[in-house]
């Protein structure tokens, strides 16, 4: 491997040179990660949360790990080496995001304006 | 590549770099990579798709088991820790092969690999108790769409497993030739990867649908 020069471009996922920093990076990655799993657990399992907000506590809990995965495990930072893989990956988000909230969003929407009353529409979901 | 260019960088506004190949394409060992980096955001892209179609199905159970009736959390627990203490042992790998280490790139390799083993085996224990009580694949929509989200990560984890065996096998031979160091670090990226497509599989499908 070659030293890494900040002016030129870095393949994601390559490591920093130093090895302390190195291995410390990966250790507060999976300090953060193991932190983060055991929060959504515990949300998950407590009732002393209010009910209807936990899904989104833990979809944002989920969001902030794999942020913690991209940044530790993957090391894609902000730096200029690093630019072509952070467009990448914001393309690769954005395409994600527009599947699955435009999915949930339209078929939520099919499923509201196709189902013709409460006790029927249980009937037609289970099929 | 002359130096003096070399060390002109796209960002400075000031450079003669353009941003439009004058420098000429990169090595290989950063095009490589970075191919393997569009290919595994487009397999995210694909993933996505398939957590669409779980969120879409989640209710349509036809009267079968539910989510709640079937996930059993502490089996969660135990395959998240084993994915993602793989994910860091893999780093760890990545960290000794970097500076040589044939033994210890094996060893973390090796501990990646087994820590992989353990979440597949769980993982098909699970299946393969869902399927024993009826609640297979083709019971209802639901567990359609189940088997193939979860189905679809395992296959990839199985891809996984057999491409550390190889890269353990292919460095014993070989050694730390460059293209070999490219493989690993594609090798790393793709398991990292698979840990985060998990942590998006054990919030969405086992945490949120075993909420009361």
């Amino acid at each position: 491997m070659t030293e890494i020069d900040p002016e030129q471009n870095v393949a994601p996922g390559e490591p920093h040179s130093n090895i302390l920093s190195e291995t410390t990076a990966y250790v507060i990655g999976l300090a953060l990660a193991l932190g983060l799993t055991a929060v959504s657990f515990w949300v998950a399992s407590t009732s002393s949360l209010w009910g209807p907000g936990v899904a989104v506590g833990l979809v944002v809990l989920a969001i902030a790990q794999m942020g913690v995965h991209l940044v530790f495990f993957l090391h894609i930072t902000s730096g200029p080496d690093n630019t072509n893989n952070v467009l990448a990956l914001a393309f690769g988000v954005l395409v994600v995001f527009l599947v699955m909230i435009g999915t949930i969003w339209i078929m939520g929407h099919m499923n509201d304006n196709m189902m013709p009353g409460p006790e029927i529409t249980n009937l037609q979901m289970q099929h | 590549m002359s130096t003096e260019v070399a060390t002109i960088g796209l960002t400075h506004g000031a450079s003669e770099d353009t941003g439009l190949g004058h420098r000429g394409p990169e090595s290989k060992s950063i095009v490589v990579p970075y191919g393997f980096w569009l290919f595994v955001l487009s397999d995210m892209v694909l993933f996505s798709a398939l957590f669409a179609t779980y969120a879409t199905l989640t209710n349509a159970t036809d009267g079968g088991p539910t989510s709640n009736q079937l996930f059993d959390r502490n089996l969660v627990a135990i395959e998240t820790l084993a994915l993602l203490i793989s994910s860091f042992t893999c780093g760890l790998a990545m960290i000794a092969a970097k500076r040589k280490n044939m033994a210890w790139t094996q060893i973390w390799l090796l501990v990646t690999g087994l820590l992989g083993a353990v979440f597949l085996f769980i993982e098909l224990y699970e299946f393969a108790t869902m399927v024993g009580e009826g609640a297979g694949p083709q019971r209802s929509a639901f567990l359609s769409a189940f088997f193939t989200l979860v189905g679809c990560h395992g296959a990839h984890v199985t891809a996984g497993l057999l491409w550390i065996g190889t890269m353990m096998a292919q460095l014993w031979a070989k050694g730390f030739r460059e293209h070999i160091m490219r493989r690993l670090l594609c090798l790393s990226v793709f398991w990292h990867a698979l840990d985060i497509i998990w942590v998006a599989i054990f919030t969405i499908v086992y945490l949120i649908g075993t909420l009361p």
